[in-house]
């Protein structure tokens, strides 16, 4: 009974890590670089799900697809401004800008949105159903199958499709993939636009299990981001799995360990897991190439 | 909280301060050291409200000892060093006579040694905290019409015995100071009624899930659970056991009555019965009744009785500031070391909590003990209180 519904709920929990997590994978693999702000892009894809569906009425199909628009707005405005004018230095200073890119726009949403917490009320997290003798809302199902789905499609997308081995080829060679007649600059905008999206969708999904405030994000992104690397950041499948396992773990900890360890072995298990494996559950040492 | 609201929050404060005909140059000046801003502004809010409606009754009246009593506020951000820093400022530039402190403990806790130091009264008016009146002083200038942790906890095992027959209880606290220091206060209040626990669970403010945790206090045969945390996180408590469809009683600490709780937890935060000091709903005394119509006149936003939130800011805030000001005019004085005599020797108060019959003595500075305690809930959105 003690495992079953640790497993449900380290799953389901994971899968949130998972589909974050794709976020830093996208842009990585496509430029190198990542967004440290995609705890926030979580937040905003909820608040703006919320603003327009709870407090505007829209139809939610509308409400997804506005809010997310409006996050891979929020990449194109990431990659252009925090990253790109640092990148194409050769500079480093993209880690800063973009953590602090996320902290003025957990920010401005406290002043916008307010301070006190709100709903975002969903049929899936209302009535559970039985699973194995243990309760769970339709949406912690649903879940896993979105973030395993994404993962899959982006594996296919990047390496079995035309544009998404372009996208690949950006990364290995700037010059190259421009000679071949590759838009260098819109490819890595594109990631970064997918990669808020994809972050944006999570905070939606989560919102219904959850509350909605302006820093929802931040314990998130950093979970995805330890998440993104234990799963080797340039695999999907990687990427996926290792928030998977986090969930598994975090959750099993917790119910037959207890929670006051929690934190302390969950991140204790990280570091070992990093030592054994540099590159990650399924990433691969990067061959650099002279 | 920037320059300008702090500005305009002190001109409304001048403005209720010098609401006479005469504009009275020599004023008595107190000071208010509270979260103005951030996650926990609604309570410092509710604080300037109470205690501003206190102080025009006074000023009506002709002030004390001849004088308008005036409140500056100071915004502390929730923060220790902010609070202390912003108490140095009220006390040594600009004059105050008495503190009063905010919602958290941890600043409070900052600020007493100084109050103490400089011999000015510090009035508690929402922190629970026990040691910010229990603090060790020789001479302690630390009073408080408010809960108390250790009382609470008390309060806590008392309401699950008598009204759930508890054998063994579980707790589910926050994973931080307050939460510890209700692990603490829970023990012992448990242990002088020799009574065993299932288990102490702790959990984070951004856990989504705490179903694990939860699972580990039903399978140890826990049959009540003592729940301590701040709004949001309690909510996540309440999903959960929704989910599990564990309908064990839920006996808690103030936290969910900080926010939106029964829009946050569903219908199930109905079940969740928290401590409070006061709540302005049901029957009201005289006393309640002008109180209410006093703020509805001074602020018109206040339109039904979910806008007179969190009542507990306001009630413990209003009996504060008459207890410090009747103390003051006792004293004869604003010297310290004679107001702080003068608290020993209140004469009979009747407040909006309670009347106060000599509520402090030189061993107990807390004016409100467990008997003042209320168990409420909420019921379409407004805290409602729960009959025995």
């Amino acid at each position: 009974m003690l495992l079953i519904s640790a497993i449900v709920s380290g799953l389901a929990v994971g899968s949130m890590y998972g589909l974050i997590a794709l976020g830093f994978h996208v842009t990585y693999v496509v430029s190198n670089t990542v967004n440290f702000a995609q705890g926030s892009s979580m937040m905003l894809g909820a608040v703006l799900g919320y603003g327009f569906a709870v407090k505007l009425g829209w139809p939610t199909p509308l409400a997804v697809a506005m809010s997310l628009a409006l996050c891979a707005l929020f990449g194109l405005v990431v990659e252009r401004v925090l990253v790109r004018p640092f990148a194409e230095r050769g500079s480093k200073a993209w880690l800063m800008a973009t953590v602090a890119g996320g902290i003025v726009l957990d920010n401005v949403v406290l002043f916008t949105f307010g301070k006190e917490p709100r709903a975002f009320p969903s049929f899936l997290a209302q009535k559970p159903i039985d699973l194995f003798g243990a309760g769970v809302f339709p949406l912690q199902l649903i879940i896993p199958v979105v973030g395993v789905g994404i993962a899959v499609a982006l594996q296919i997308a990047f390496h079995r499709t035309r544009p998404g081995k372009a996208l690949l080829a950006v990364v290995q060679n700037k010059d190259a993939a421009r000679l071949m007649g590759i838009n260098v600059r819109s490819a890595i905008a594109f990631s970064f636009a997918l990669s808020t999206a994809l972050a944006g969708l999570a905070g939606m999904l989560i919102a219904p299990l959850f509350s909605i405030h302006s820093d929802m994000g931040t314990l998130f992104g950093i979970k995805a981001f330890a998440v993104a690397i234990l799963g080797g950041i340039t695999s999907a499948y990687g990427v996926m799995l290792a928030g998977l396992l986090y969930g598994l773990v975090e959750a099993s900890v917790t119910a037959l360990i207890g929670s006051t360890y929690t934190q302390i072995i969950v991140f204790a298990i990280i570091i070992i897991a990093l030592a054994v494996m540099p590159n990650g559950l399924l990433g691969h040492a990067a061959a650099k190439k002279v | 909280m920037s320059e300008l609201t702090r500005r305009l929050l002190f001109a409304a404060a001048a403005v209720a301060a010098f609401a006479g005909p005469a504009f009275a140059q020599d004023t008595l000046k107190l000071g208010l050291v509270a979260a103005m801003s951030g996650q926990s502004a609604k309570s410092g809010e509710a604080i300037v409200r109470g205690l501003s409606i206190a102080i025009d009754e006074i000023n009506a009246k002709g002030g004390v000892l001849g004088k308008k009593v005036e409140l500056l506020v100071r915004d502390d951000e929730s923060n220790p060093a902010k609070g202390a820093v912003a108490a140095r400022e009220l006390v040594q530039r600009e004059k105050v006579v008495g503190l009063f402190g905010g919602l958290d403990t941890p600043v409070s806790i900052a600020i007493v040694p100084f109050a103490n130091q400089n011999k000015v009264p510090f009035m508690g008016v929402w922190a629970a905290g026990t040691p910010i009146t229990r603090n060790g002083a020789a001479e302690n200038y630390a009073f408080r019409v408010s809960a108390v942790d250790v009382l609470v906890d008390k309060a806590l095992v008392d309401y699950a015995i008598k009204k759930y027959a508890t054998k063994k209880p579980g707790m589910i606290l926050i994973n931080n100071p307050w939460g510890e220091s209700n692990e603490k206060g829970l023990k012992e209040a448990l242990a002088e009624k020799k009574m065993p626990y299932a288990g102490i669970e702790k959990f984070q403010d951004a856990d989504v899930d705490v179903v694990p945790q939860l699972t580990r206090l039903k399978e140890a045969g826990a049959d009540v659970l003592f729940l301590v945390a701040n709004v949001a996180p309690s909510s996540q408590v309440v999903k959960s056991l929704d989910r599990m469809g564990w309908n064990v009683p839920i006996v808690s600490h103030w936290g969910p009555a900080g926010g939106r709780f029964s829009e946050l937890a569903g219908p199930s935060s109905e079940r969740v019965h928290f401590i409070q000091t006061f709540s302005f709903a049901g029957k009201l005394s005289p006393k309640a009744e002008s109180v209410l119509a006093a703020l509805k006149k001074k602020y018109p936003e206040i339109k039904s009785l979910a806008d007179v939130t969190p009542a507990v800011g306001i009630a413990n805030a209003y009996d504060a500031m008459h207890l410090m000001l009747l103390a003051i005019a006792k004293a004869g004085s604003t010297e310290g070391p004679k107001v702080r005599e003068a608290f020993y020797a209140l004469p009979k108060y009747e407040g909006l909590i309670k009347t106060y019959d000599k509520p402090f003595t030189p061993t107990n500075h807390d004016a409100l003990t467990s008997d003042d305690y209320i168990f409420t809930h909420f019921k379409d959105g407004e805290i409602l209180p729960l009959t025995n």
